[in-house]
């Protein structure tokens, strides 16, 4: 020991230069990522955030100032819109969790066949997202869809019925499919923290006759806490963000009853062509998005001290 | 002991499982009841469950009733391929230094990256479109495949990162002690022992890639030879006369690739995607 503090002490000389290659050869590494996403990613967002103070269109732009925002702000459409993104969005977070971590502590019950239960959960992750609304196109369908078929075949409805075609079962129909997309990772990430917890704790319980309810309440729960809420807001910012789903089952409609904030966004700008407007959706975007993962980043902070992470 | 559940516990495990993958797999048997079904059975009404004449027909003809169908696949498998390889040469070096080195900025600029995944090309689809058109990719597989890369940066280097720091620094270090540079470690020590990270990470790429086509797709480009499967398809929807069954069979085939790759690796690409999940 007295002979390795020695041999780091012999050397003081040569830290300080070896700090600064390490610098410069960690950004040299860093760099080809950093500028590629920097031309991609970046400088379009600049760009959305100046395109939003004009009237961009085919036809060439003229500075407007705030008049897209100012339009925005009296648009009670838009107002509607940002509701129904943020009601959507709860709903679809609220039972991906709840599906999740039921789903969770089913794959966790040590019964024969678990590790297949637990391949077959993942197909809707691994797949293409607008692969599967195909499928989910031909489920909600009235005429020859199962939903609709085995419901009247039970005498529940009497003719077909279009899931796709009214405001409130289309709004519905689509919070089903994003769960659906959303539900296999939520789960994933569920099991994987509940398997990581200490078996011990469960034993001690067991030992003193708690229930498996009471185990489940107090010791599964408070333990993969921090897990829930990463999946609470990861999810949130995934479901924000969803555009396929929404896109193929209805393309916002019928009548503007599933139009999302990005929905909105992506009919401005590349169906209308309305590129200054669609920008300042956009940037509103953006800011909804930087205040979650802002929020996000405090809880799990305060979490990161409370569970003593390290 | 405390893991034995008595029966009516256990029955009821499996029947909550078998609701709730039901749930999971509801449209993929639906899909696939549809693609054997004859296209004239699929309209019947009132609607049938149980056809008897089922047949896998509808996996011939749908090559002829969509002649690009193959090109289609292809077209996503070289995409996602190609994501994955470019990915890969920016993400192992940037992984490598948050894995290892110190340096100024080192978790703003992770933070940055990490802000990246925050967005879906959609909020930025305007201004990118103006880029691509500058660089001249609009209408080819680099429309497709330059916007993927940037969107699965970021993923790549969280998950390497962790992967890398498992391995043990003596060995690098044993290394520098015989003299090799920087570079020379990383590829002759690092990257060896990586090689199962690699493998994973770049699975996990390949699938994000595959899945991830359909919006820049539909958006940056016309050409339908170039339209990877999802969006080909789409297109093939709004069709006159759809032949269901057989979109049905094209979209289970085009899947068929990522599926396998999946369940040849899932143990590891599940542990690997999840290892954030767990305390260590």
């Amino acid at each position: 020991m007295a002979e390795l503090t020695a041999d780091i002490t012999a050397t003081p000389k040569k830290r300080p230069r070896l700090k600064v290659n390490e610098s410069v050869f960690a950004w040299l590494l860093i760099a080809p990522a950093m500028i590629f996403i920097g031309v991609i990613v970046a400088w379009p967002l600049v760009e959305t955030v100046r395109l939003s103070f004009t009237n961009a269109n085919l036809g060439g732009e003229e500075w407007v100032g705030l008049e897209n925002y100012r339009e925005l702000a009296d648009s009670r459409r838009f107002h509607q819109t940002i509701g129904r993104t943020f009601t959507w969005m709860f709903f679809s977070v609220c039972l991906k969790l709840v599906l999740g971590l039921i789903g969770a502590t089913l794959l966790n019950a040590k019964v024969p066949g678990k590790a297949l239960f637990r391949v077959l959960v993942m197909p809707p992750w691994v797949i293409p997202i607008a692969i599967g609304m195909i499928g989910w196109l031909w489920l909600y369908n009235g005429h020859f869809g199962i939903l609709s078929g085995t419901a009247m075949r039970l005498g529940i409805i009497d003719g077909p019925f279009e899931f796709l075609a009214y405001k409130n079962s289309a709004y519905w129909s689509t919070v089903v499919a994003d769960v659906w997309v959303g539900v296999p990772m939520v789960t994933l990430f569920f099991l994987a923290a509940m398997q990581g917890v200490p078996t011990d704790l469960y034993e001690a319980a067991y030992v003193d006759g708690a229930s498996r309810w009471y185990r489940f309440r107090r010791i599964t729960i408070p333990q993969i806490f921090p897990v829930i809420v990463s999946m609470m807001l990861l999810s949130a910012i995934f479901t924000f963000n969803s555009f396929e789903i929404i896109w193929i089952l209805t393309e916002g409609g019928p009548r503007s009853a599933t139009t999302t904030l990005i929905i909105d966004t992506y009919k401005t700008a590349i169906g209308n062509f309305k590129f200054g407007e669609g920008a300042a959706r956009a940037v509103v975007i953006v800011i909804l998005l930087s205040l979650f993962s802002l929020t996000y980043l405090f809880i799990l902070n305060r979490l990161n001290k409370r569970f003593g992470s390290k | 002991m405390m893991d034995r559940y008595p029966l009516w516990l256990t029955a009821f495990i499996y029947l909550c499982i078998l609701v709730f993958l039901t749930f999971v797999l509801l449209p993929f048997f639906e899909m696939f009841m549809a693609s054997l079904r004859p296209l004239e059975h699929l309209f019947r009404s009132p609607y049938q469950f149980w056809s008897d004449d089922f047949s896998f027909r509808a996996y011939v003809q749908m090559w002829d009733t969509v002649p690009l169908l193959g090109r289609y696949i292809l077209n996503s498998v070289y995409i996602a391929g190609m994501v994955t390889g470019i990915t890969m040469i920016f993400v192992i070096p940037a992984a490598y230094a948050y894995a290892r080195l110190e340096f100024p900025f080192k978790n703003l600029s992770l933070g940055i990256f990490l802000g990246v995944n925050m967005f879906t090309g959609a909020v930025l689809l305007i201004p990118l479109y103006r880029v691509l058109q500058t660089l001249g990719l609009l209408n080819t597989y680099w429309a497709m495949i330059v916007p993927g890369i940037a969107f699965l940066i970021p993923t790549g280097i969280w998950l390497l990162r962790s992967y890398l720091e498992k391995i043990p620094r003596e060995l690098e270090e044993a290394a520098f002690v015989d003299g090799a540079s920087r570079l020379y470690t990383l590829r002759r020590v690092v990257l060896p022992l990586a090689v199962p990270g690699l493998i994973v990470v770049g699975t996990a790429i390949f699938i994000g890639a595959y899945a991830q086509q359909f919006l820049f797709a539909i958006t940056f480009n016309q050409q339908r030879e170039l339209q990877p499967l999802p969006a080909g398809l789409f297109e093939f929807v709004g069709y006159q006369s759809v032949t269901w069954n057989e979109m049905m069979a094209a979209a289970l085939t085009g899947v068929l690739p990522v599926m396998l790759i999946f369940l040849f690796l899932q143990k590891y690409l599940v542990a690997g995607l999840t290892a954030g999940a767990v305390k260590e």
